[in-house]
């Protein structure tokens, strides 16, 4: 199913290879307004922008989450991805340059299947961090051969 | 003030269909390289029937109505004054292209803090597939700045 990392060495600590985005610019912005459904003038009209006091469009929140979800998605096949969440901790500007991590926190396993948790990031090019999130993954005894 | 009346209200059921130009479209967007995202071969050789939908996909089903921000107005909400403040997802069976998904959104809690000037609601959304299969449960947590 497209794994490209062994399960066998997600154990506490191990991270995941980094996920680095190319800067975000007007129209990363536009192409993921319309291709997420998110029309929000906010993000893609700086005369929106700026009579909502922003100094100038900024990147849709989901834009992120979809950038940390590609260092999962990247290194594990979609179909043991359990729960994903983030918190959108500070705003992520035009010219952002947006790098991904994941690092194993926990690991268990419960009634035969190996449960992985990996706290995530999502920091810019001065590391400022402007996602942080946690993940699990499922897998399942026939998924660990 | 939103008012607190609104908790546990529940918004009319929307269908959506899984669309594969809208999949792709969201992979470019997203610089998404990863061919099962694009690549119906790709998707059928990892194991899926058509191509599967990433994982926050969900959250842009929920955007296909006419008026998405209509339960923001509804609450007299100004959409300016919204910010994204957190969204998770549990997952339960994969979303592939051809699916039609069923979301239903209930607003489940409204707090403030900062004496009021910033309010929280918490939606949750509830997703089917034509099956019946229920395939995903979303969480989202919205921001209202107010002053």
């Amino acid at each position: 199913m497209g794994n490209k990392v062994n399960f066998n060495d997600l154990i506490v600590g191990y991270e995941l290879p980094v996920t680095v985005k190319k800067p975000i610019d007007r129209a990363t912005l536009a192409l993921f307004a319309g291709a997420s459904g998110d029309h929000n003038p906010i993000h893609i009209d700086s005369d929106v922008a700026q009579a909502a006091g922003m100094d100038d469009v900024f990147a849709q929140g989901m834009l992120s989450m979809a950038y940390l979800a590609q260092c999962l998605t990247g290194a594990v096949s979609q179909s043991v991805l359990r729960s994903y969440s983030a918190r959108f901790g500070a705003i992520t500007h035009l010219r952002d340059e947006i790098s991904c991590r994941a690092r194993v926190c926990e690991r268990r396993e419960e009634a035969g299947v190996e449960l992985i948790r990996l706290e995530l990031t999502a920091t810019n090019q001065n590391d400022e961090v402007k996602l942080q999130g946690e993940a699990v993954l499922a897998i399942s005894q026939k998924e660990m051969q | 003030m939103i008012d607190r009346d609104n908790i546990g209200r529940n918004w009319p059921s929307i269908d959506v269909a899984v669309e594969k130009g809208q999949l792709v479209f969201f992979a470019k967007a997203t610089g998404e390289t990863n061919p099962i995202y694009t690549d119906d071969s790709a998707a059928k050789a990892a194991g899926y029937p058509a191509l599967p939908a990433p994982p926050t996909f969900g959250f842009s089903l929920n955007l296909a109505v006419p008026d998405p921000f209509a339960r923001y107005t509804s609450l007299g909400i100004d959409l300016n004054k919204v910010l994204h403040g957190e969204q998770g997802f549990t997952y339960y069976a994969p979303i592939c292209a051809g699916d039609v998904i069923t979301l239903q959104d209930t607003l489940t809690d409204i707090y403030d803090k900062k004496g009021g000037a910033l309010e929280f609601l918490n939606f949750t959304t509830k997703a089917t597939n034509q099956r019946g299969d229920h395939v995903l449960d979303m969480r989202n947590t919205v921001v209202v700045r107010h002053g």
